[in-house]
């Protein structure tokens, strides 16, 4: 592959870009112009619907038309050919190796919020006011630069396993080995896999909870702090009693971005074990079905049934906003 | 998957290919080396019956990468140059998807390679694929034998020419280890067997394998079962498991599950090099056979492309470092043989595109493309003296045997719901603790109804 971008080259289609973005400026010039001249009583209606139009035909064109042809899909064969009804989301509940999907799914999404909120908000916790803190909050805030894919090549190595008497390669199996231990193949073993691929997400995620979680701990008043301290309240009351209640919008935000991320997680699996081994998830298994095996039908219901998940946490989410605004 | 294909991701054919090069600058005549003043001069008259197309384009979309993709890049210069063409090639790593996606999507390549013919009915069936013209078909049944024509035909109507070829039924050793401890290639399965023992007896582990390739993980073992199935069954009864004529559960199916199982699930035989049965589920397919060049495993069964493989330094040849023989059967007087192949389809029929088509087909397309570095194809205008390596000249041998039966790998011909998914994942479960009936049942109870 070449790396090498050669702006000589790719000459035409910077000018193709350049003409576009021309169009583009010279179209909306013209309509303002036109909607400029409009009789001022319709003005205000007018500008309305002609500014909206694009909006929402790409909201139509992206998002409506998708959804709908995708739910139409899932009752379908998977060619598309033949309409089977309930077929494919039976095959999603009967069948095992897709029951086990949604189980190894279902521990994701109760795991990874909680460790992601629980991890940060105790290492904000820990590092706020010290003297390193700044330094603390970077280095656990470093791995959200890495992407999923590296970080799943990355751990990987961590995991990786050699026979007893070959030099071990992996980090993890290289201290089991140290303490006495005997290597084993961490990534081959459900339901003990799908607990180490977690670990990568915390690992990459932990960040992200770090700097809101400890961001809100520094918007709690002083005040309160300061009162609670007078009354004598010790560490632990101070916690639960005062940091926790103060910051639990930042909380919710962290546990509702982690739950969606988590329903639609997909490179981890896919790079570190394929969705082998019991390990496969509902993303991974959607993109397998409806690409791999030409099983459009039961890809497209894995996809309504993803949908379907995620959609109880957005309202939750938008309800929660719209209470804070009042 | 495409097997063949495979070596092109990480082949480290790049030294064949040199060498391959400066021979081809040296010695040949022959349209590799383009004649200076192009269109008209003598070095285009093997081009003049493919037409004038100057001007045209012809996109190639395939599962091919890297060195390989060069190298047939390079093998069409001449061709394209004689016929004012321009073929723009693109390999990608995820062809199985990503020609479903470019298709639906109204934006098809002109040709496709298909690794797999199961792949290559689907489009046929979804009216994606244009049939092969006269001039293909015509060269495709001179050149090739019956059994790899049948793969490019669809309900009778014949849509794709084969490309190249890999012989997978091999299995990898020392020479020099054999000699050594005087062991003999075993000819029979019971020999084989027998080999096995021995050496296990001798406290080295006689087998070693690895599945792992990442969402592919589970095809070699995938091959060991359907190499001796082919054994077990026939031609004929391997043809009608393929096609779900005999349930995967079935009774004869178990026995030759349970068959390899006798090796790749004992302890005492596997894992050379790498530790216990379970193994071989984690350890990759490329470094599946390394051991052997340590001697710390004997045997390692897997296809031709394996010779890319290898840690860099090992000769491979029937007096090198390594070395394949035939994986014997219960009968050493039928060699059925199993492989894989691509197979040139295409999504649209203008007359550049079916010259493309035709080209590729010819034998001094596969010629031209042997000189440049190591190839197989079971092309039979393939002339022997141009494999790059022994191991491409043994293949080449097997494949143009008019005694050799071959047979496709079953998993690219089955329903991609199996053949690239429960039956490796079902496979992997086995070497992973599974027993034989659970993962049977398992895979037969996943078969599309359709």
């Amino acid at each position: 592959m070449n790396l090498d971008f050669d702006f000589a080259a790719e000459q035409p289609k910077l000018l193709q870009l350049l003409y576009g973005v021309v169009a583009f400026c010279a179209v909306v010039a013209l309509l303002l112009l036109l909607l400029d001249r409009a009789p001022m009583r319709q003005r205000a209606r007018l500008h309305a619907a002609v500014l909206l139009a694009p909006a929402l035909l790409l909201l139509a064109i992206g998002l409506i038309v998708p959804a709908v042809r995708t739910t139409l899909l899932s009752f379908m064969s998977g060619d598309g050919a033949s309409w089977v009804g309930l077929d494919n989301y039976v095959w999603m509940f009967t069948r095992p190796e897709a029951v086990t999907v949604l189980r190894t799914t279902l521990i994701w999404v109760a795991l990874v919020p909680l460790l992601v909120t629980a991890v940060g908000l105790l290492y904000a916790v820990l590092v706020d006011g010290s003297r390193f803190e700044s330094a603390a909050k970077s280095l656990v805030f470093l791995p959200m630069a890495v992407s999923f894919v590296g970080a799943g090549i990355i751990w990987k190595f961590v995991y990786a396993y050699r026979p007893e008497e070959s030099e071990q390669i992996g980090l993890l199996n290289q201290v089991v080995v140290a303490l006495g231990g005997t290597p084993r193949q961490w990534l081959l073993e459900p339901p003990l896999n799908t607990l180490f691929l977690i670990v990568v997400m915390v690992w990459i995620q932990a960040g992200f909870a770090t700097v809101v979680l400890s961001a809100a701990i520094k918007g709690i008043p002083a005040e309160i702090v300061e009162a609670a301290r007078l009354d004598g309240a010790s560490p632990v009351q101070m916690f639960f009693r005062v940091t926790l209640p103060s910051i639990r919008p930042a909380v919710l935000v962290v546990l509702v971005t982690q739950s969606i991320g988590t329903l639609k997680l997909f490179d981890i699996v896919r790079t570190m074990t394929g969705g082998q081994f019991d390990t496969s998830v509902i993303a991974n298994e959607m993109y397998n079905q409806a690409f791999r095996y030409g099983e459009t039908g039961r890809g497209a219901a894995l996809a309504v049934f993803l949908f379907a998940l995620v959609t109880p946490i957005v309202v939750y989410q938008i309800r929660q906003r719209r209470e804070a605004v009042r | 998957m495409s097997l063949l294909s495979r070596p092109a991701r990480t082949a480290l054919v790049a030294g064949t290919a040199g060498l391959a090069l400066v021979a081809a600058g040296c010695g040949s005549s022959e349209p590799s080396a383009p004649a200076a003043g192009g269109g008209t001069s003598a070095a285009c008259a093997p081009f003049e019956k493919f037409g004038k197309h100057d001007g045209k384009k012809v996109s190639v979309y395939s599962s091919i990468r890297d060195t390989e993709a060069d190298l047939f890049q390079q093998t069409w210069m001449p061709f394209e140059k004689c016929t004012g063409m321009k073929i723009t090639y693109e390999g990608a790593g995820e062809f199985e998807a990503q020609i479903q996606v470019r298709s639906d999507g109204g934006n098809p390549p002109d040709l496709a390679f298909f690794p797999q013919p199961g792949l290559l009915q689907r489009f046929v069936a979804a009216g994606r694929l244009k049939p092969a013209p006269a001039e293909v078909k015509r060269l495709a049944e001179q050149n090739w034998s019956p059994d790899w024509a049948k793969y490019g035909t669809v309900d009778g109507t014949f849509y794709a020419a084969p490309l190249g070829a890999s012989v997978k039924s091999f299995v990898w050793y020392s020479p020099g280890m054999f000699k050594e401890k005087g062991w003999a290639v075993p000819k029979t399965w019971d020999e084989l067997m027998t080999l096995t023992d021995t050496i296990a007896g001798t406290g080295v582990k006689p087998w070693c394998a690895g599945i792992e390739s990442g969402e592919a993980t589970g095809w070699p073992a995938t091959d060991w079962i359907e190499d001796v199935l082919l054994r077990e069954l026939g031609p004929e009864g391997y043809d009608d498991w393929v096609a779900h004529k005999i349930p995967f559960n079935a009774p004869e199916v178990v026995a030759a599950v349970d068959k390899v199982g006798a090796i790749l699930k004992n302890e005492r035989f596997v894992n050379g090099g790498y530790g216990p049965v379970k193994s071989i589920a984690g350890t990759a397919f490329q470094e599946g056979g390394v051991p052997i060049t340590e001697g710390r495993c004997a045997l390692h069964r897997q296809a031709s492309f394996y010779a890319n493989f290898w840690p860099e330094g090992t000769t491979v040849a029937e007096d090198g470092d390594v070395f394949a023989f035939y994986l014997p059967g219960n009968d050493p007087a039928e060699k059925p043989v199993l492989g894989a192949g691509e197979f040139v389809g295409a999504f649209t029929d203008r007359p550049e595109v079916q010259a493309v088509q035709a080209y590729l087909a010819t034998g001094d397309h596969a010629n031209a493309r042997m000189k440049l570095g190591t190839y197989v194809s079971a092309n039979k205008g393939v002339d022997i003296a141009n494999a790059q390596n022994p191991i491409d000249r043994l293949s080449i041998e097997m494949l143009h045997d008019p005694d050799t039966v071959f047979r496709f790998d079953g998993s690219d011909l089955m329903p991609a719901a199996v053949g690239a998914g429960t039956f490796w994942k079902g496979m992997t479960d086995w070497i992973n603790g599974k027993d034989t009936t659970t993962v049977l049942d398992f895979i037969e109870a996943s078969w599309p109804a359709s």
